[in-house]
């Protein structure tokens, strides 16, 4: 088990080239987001969690997908840390998983019937994010 | 003025408007659009993990049709400019990424030489004010915007990564402000205008799209604003859907209004 | 040949520990000249100082190795040894075998390997040493301090205490600097004009200091001890000697639409102005940029109204060259552009201010006369916040802010939550803090004052955006000890903004050859044990110019600062270091390389006649040093290429013997 999360921890930081240590624990990422009200655990919180391994309650949390990717963690970061590259590496390993695609191809007609306006950014997007 | 121009799926589709304006005013303009042959989808975002190949090639066949062409790369499209040129810096600044690129391309049925960053990535925005100048859109202007008050929209990509982007002060910016400036109309500046509109996050959670999206157009319209104008379909999408009160339109169609084009006389 | 004597130090276990000192000393026994080779547990106690003075005396030894510790730390013993015993001070080598060898290594055999090697080295030198006389330079006997803040007046009044001449250059119309800015101080609360502007008085008034006001050093060139510095005086337009500061001029003056730098652009001045009441010297300035009259000559109003005709249009910018034996710097520093962080709004709205603009909106003199009231629509706000840490502690690489803790914010925001507590108490006032840093005498108390009397809201987290809205500024932070994300309607933000030197510094190091960090703060010439002297003798640091600073420590520097300048103006002559460059006249190519990469410009050329082995003569351009400006870099001897050049102490030949001896 501590195999497997030092293999993920590992992955994640390789994937993201975030180096967590940087973190001053300013909370500024936390400060800063618009989806923190949708979320489970916050910007702050996958820096720490990923830095002391903790990352289990991560990849299951719904917190990977409410990320909107906008980068103002990233931007506004007084360390340089990029959580918003974190939170990324943290939800590509949940859906690399077998069986892990968030959202597939088959979802795309009933998304795009339900509204004719939907412009096809929103759909190559989400399956970029959400999908391997 | 010719330049390698990348308009992207949702213009070909549900945004037309925005390129068919953003045409007809380069032409006013005297800049020639040269669409790049057979592109291909950007993938609307840019995935920021190291080891995510394939889904940028298409940007880097982009970039590297704007390279042997010798001209800039412009997208009119927030997304799509955002994907292009952080695919560029990579390509630029991450060795083992280009290699792995290059090493794709070269399977390619036609391989051009390797792509090493050379292009430079403008967004049409940045065309207007660095290549062609907002002096010179000024003076161009046949139908000024006059006493509009216009709120401008940036969202976050076409301004963040600020430092990859390097398109304005990500926190204070200024361009769609002189654009707006530079059409006759009044810009109206306000704090959400480099706030997230929800983007795809729609799909999966319409509610937290629409407290952004909402956000933004509360924003806008307390500081008296009359209308939103935006460069990216899904930012507008977005604020469309969840009940803006103020019409929000592309900034292209803005430019066309104001320089006379707005009506093809050549119509579809 | 040289009769040379070898003392291998234990130093404790230090170097024994890890060097078999018995069998270095034996070995180094049988090296070309060594007559005499022992070891002594501690070579630089009086005891081992003694057996060195022996062994010179008996053995009648004509150069020495000692073998020990780095020779920043003994050389200066060990050469007080030899000259005590008769023998030219420059005639010592040191062998470190501590810092360089024992310490490094884990192993016997290695370090004695070493060892032994490295005082094979020092004695082949010392076979080519030659006794060095150092020469000697006058000392002036005035000081010049740069730089007219609290640092600045606390050193000259020093210096000027124990009798010596002090100018003070300030580039400001008055001095005082940043402290004159203040309202009260921390943590005790005291006015901070009370306790400056007696001190400022107190400059203006003694006969050893002269104050050049609206001025800035241009040029220095010398030496420690003979510095000849050139002082630009910028014409204020105004006889400073004449006017007696009766401030009519600046009530009368049609042109009232001059921001005021003093309360940094909150309200406006006049063209012709006293920055303050209390300035020193009070005597008013022209500001050309805005003068009616110095800009189309139409005006002259206040040369109308001045009683004693002291107005003077046609005045110039004047020079003066003085020579100093010392200088301090004391430049100071200012807080940084909130330009690159607009998350916060500043540029946006005029209701987010920096902390020293909320001193001024708080200071009796100030825009307001003390009363907290908005910038925006002058209402009193009932809902405060302050934001720590902007712009301090960013990462290195950052474009936007400064890597190290800016050490007083922490302080003054404390300082400035109790007092709007104190005098509004129907104000909400929160505080936003990545860590709260009081590390100082009553430092902590008066934190948790501010808390647990005052009732302010201290909140871990960083403020993450401001949006200015209708009247309010919705502020957006994180709470993370309630695992929150906060929204908080303010009427004021304050931003606590990290400070950086002033920008005149980097130019100032320029001149002086003074050392600066890569965040333009100047280098001292030890951290720990040499605080206030820079690497650059005989030029002192005095307050915020070398690191960020309150007043308590700014005061104490500067009064360290007065002390070393003190102990240099009592000397009447300097011993100067024999170790400088020469060149050999008949070698040199008169090329100027050694003269473009002499930092301190000890190098020029001169034009020479030479006697020419036909009985010619021939007049060749050639290098020459000046001995006394020469600190013994070694630069010039590595450029020279046809070898002209030449370090003494450091000769060429002798560098070469310690490569061959250690190559051997």
């Amino acid at each position: 088990m501590q195999n497997k999360t030092e293999r993920q921890k590992e992955q994640i930081l390789r994937m993201s080239g975030v180096n967590p240590l940087k973190c001053m624990r300013c909370g500024k990422c936390s400060g800063t987001c618009p989806s923190y009200d949708e979320m489970e655990y916050h910007p702050h919180q996958f820096v720490y969690m990923v830095e002391t391994g903790d990352i289990e309650p991560l990849l299951k949390s719904e917190s990977i997908y409410k990320c909107l990717s906008c980068f103002a963690c990233v931007d506004r970061c007084p360390r340089g840390v990029e959580p918003a590259k974190l939170v990324e590496a943290v939800r590509i390993l949940a859906i690399r998983e077998k069986g892990g695609n968030h959202m597939t191809a088959n979802d795309i007609p009933a998304l795009s019937d339900a509204d004719a306006d939907l412009p096809q950014q929103a759909l190559v997007s989400a399956m970029r994010k959400y999908s391997k | 003025m010719k330049v390698s121009y990348f308009p992207g799926c949702t213009l070909r589709t549900k945004a037309k408007d925005l390129d068919r304006y953003a045409r007809r005013s380069a032409e006013a303009l005297g800049v020639e659009l040269c669409e790049i042959e057979d592109w291909q989808c950007c993938g609307g975002v840019f995935v920021s993990a190291k080891d995510e190949i394939a889904t940028k090639l298409s940007s880097v066949r982009a970039l590297a049709d704007a390279k042997a062409h010798g001209q800039p790369l412009v997208t009119v499209c927030s997304a799509c400019h955002n994907v292009i040129k952080q695919t560029n810096h990579a390509m630029q600044t991450d060795p083992d990424f280009a290699a792995k690129v290059n090493r794709y391309m070269a399977q390619d049925k036609n391989p051009g030489e390797p792509y090493g960053g050379e292009t430079e990535v403008i967004h049409y925005l940045e065309l207007l004010r660095d290549k062609v100048g907002f002096d010179k859109i000024k003076a161009a202007v046949k139908n000024p915007l006059t006493g509009k008050k216009i709120a401008a929209y940036y969202g976050c990509m076409l301004l963040r990564p600020g430092k990859v982007m390097a398109f304005d002060d990500p926190e204070n910016p200024s361009l769609m402000e002189d654009f707006i400036r530079a059409l006759g109309a009044e810009p109206v500046i306000y704090p959400a205008r480099n706030e997230c509109c929800g983007g795809y996050v729609v799909l999966e959670d319409p509610e937290s799209a629409e407290k952004k999206s909402r956000t933004v157009a509360t924003s806008a319209e307390s500081h008296g604003a009359e209308m939103i104008v935006t460069a990216c379909p899904l930012c507008r999408y977005n604020l469309v859907k969840n009940g803006s009160s103020l019409p929000v339109v592309y900034f292209t169609e803005l430019l066309a209004e104001a320089l006379g084009v707005k009506e093809d006389s050549n119509a579809e | 040949m040289q009769r040379i004597g070898v003392f291998v130090c234990h130093c404790g276990t230090n170097i024994a520990g890890t060097v078999d000192v018995k069998a270095v000393a034996e070995a180094l026994k049988t090296e070309p000249g060594v007559v005499f080779s022992t070891d002594y547990q501690y070579m630089c106690s009086q005891a081992g100082q003694d057996i060195i003075k022996n062994a010179i005396a008996e053995h009648k030894l004509t150069g020495i190795v000692v073998c020990s510790c780095s020779p920043r730390m003994h050389e200066t013993t060990f050469r007080k040894t030899a000259a005590a015993a008769g023998l030219n001070p420059y005639m010592v080598e040191i062998a470190n075998i501590r810092e360089q060898c024992s310490w490094v290594h884990k192993e016997m055999e290695v370090g004695t390997e070493k060892a032994i090697i490295l005082g094979k080295a020092a004695v082949a030198k010392v076979n080519l040493n030659t006794p060095l006389i150092p020469g000697e330079s006058p000392v002036t006997k005035r000081a010049l301090v740069i730089g007219g803040g609290i640092a600045g007046i606390q050193t000259a009044l020093d210096i000027a205490d124990a009798g010596f001449p002090v100018d003070i250059v300030e580039t400001k119309p008055t001095i005082g600097g940043k402290m004159a800015q203040l309202d009260k101080t921390f943590p005790t609360l005291d006015c901070a004009a009370c306790i400056l502007t007696p001190k400022m008085v107190d400059v203006a008034q003694n006969e050893k200091i002269r104050i050049f006001s609206y001025s800035e050093v241009t040029e220095v060139k010398g030496f420690v001890g003979s510095f000849d510095v050139t002082i630009k005086r910028r014409a204020r337009y105004v006889k400073e000697d004449v006017c007696t500061g009766c401030g009519l001029c600046t009530e009368k003056c049609p042109q009232k639409k001059v921001p005021n730098e003093f309360n940094l652009g909150m309200d406006n001045r006049r063209a012709i102005y006293i920055p303050f009441a209390q300035a020193v010297p009070k005597v008013a300035t022209i500001d050309p940029n805005y003068c009616t009259m110095l800009k189309t000559g139409k005006c002259g109003v206040c040369s109308k109204v001045c009683t004693v005709g002291a107005i003077d249009y046609k005045a110039q910018d004047e020079y003066v060259q003085e020579k100093y034996g010392a200088i301090v710097v004391a430049t100071g520093f200012n807080p940084i552009s909130m330009e690159k962080f607009d998350e916060y709004a500043y540029a946006q709205s005029k209701d987010v201010i920096t902390s020293l603009e909320f001193e001024r909106l708080t200071n009796a003199a100030g825009p307001t006369q003390g009363k907290l009231l908005r910038p925006s629509d002058g209402e009193h706000p009932h809902t405060i916040v302050f934001v720590q840490c902007v712009g301090s502690r960013c990462e290195s690489c950052a474009e936007k802010g400064k890597e190290y803790c800016s050490k007083i914010c922490c302080m003054y925001t404390a300082k400035h939550a109790m007092l709007t507590r104190d005098k509004y108490p129907d104000t909400d006032v929160y505080v936003f803090y990545i860590d709260v840093r009081t590390p100082g005498k009553n430092f902590d108390e008066f934190y948790r004052r501010a808390v647990e009397e005052y009732g302010v809201h201290y909140i871990k987290g960083m403020v993450g955006k401001v949006s200015p809205e209708g009247k309010k500024l919705k502020v957006q932070a994180s709470d993370l000890i309630a695992g929150k994300q906060l929204h908080i309607d303010a009427d004021l933000v304050v931003l606590a903004a990290a400070i950086e030197p002033d920008k005149s510094a980097r130019p100032l190091a320029t001149m002086l050859t003074a050392s600066m960090d890569t965040n333009d703060f100047f280098t001292e010439a030890h951290p720990k044990l040499r605080p206030v002297e820079s690497p650059t003798a005989g030029v002192f640091l005095s307050g915020a110019c070398q690191g960020p600073k309150d007043i308590p420590e700014t005061v104490s520097q500067a009064g360290a600062a007065a002390s070393k300048v003190i102990g240099l103006l009592c000397k009447d002559k300097l011993t100067g270091n024999p170790c400088v460059a020469h060149s050999n006249e008949w070698m040199c190519n008169g090329c100027s390389t050694c003269e473009k990469v002499c930092p301190y410009g000890a190098i020029t050329y001169i034009d020479k006649e030479f006697r020419m082995p036909d009985r010619t003569t021939k007049v060749r351009r050639v290098a020459s040093v000046n001995e006394a400006v020469c600190q013994g870099c070694g630069a010039c001897t590595v450029a020279c290429m046809s070898g002209a050049m030449d370090l003494k102490g450091f000769l060429n030949k002798q560098i070469m013997a310690e490569v061959d001896a250690i190559c051997k």
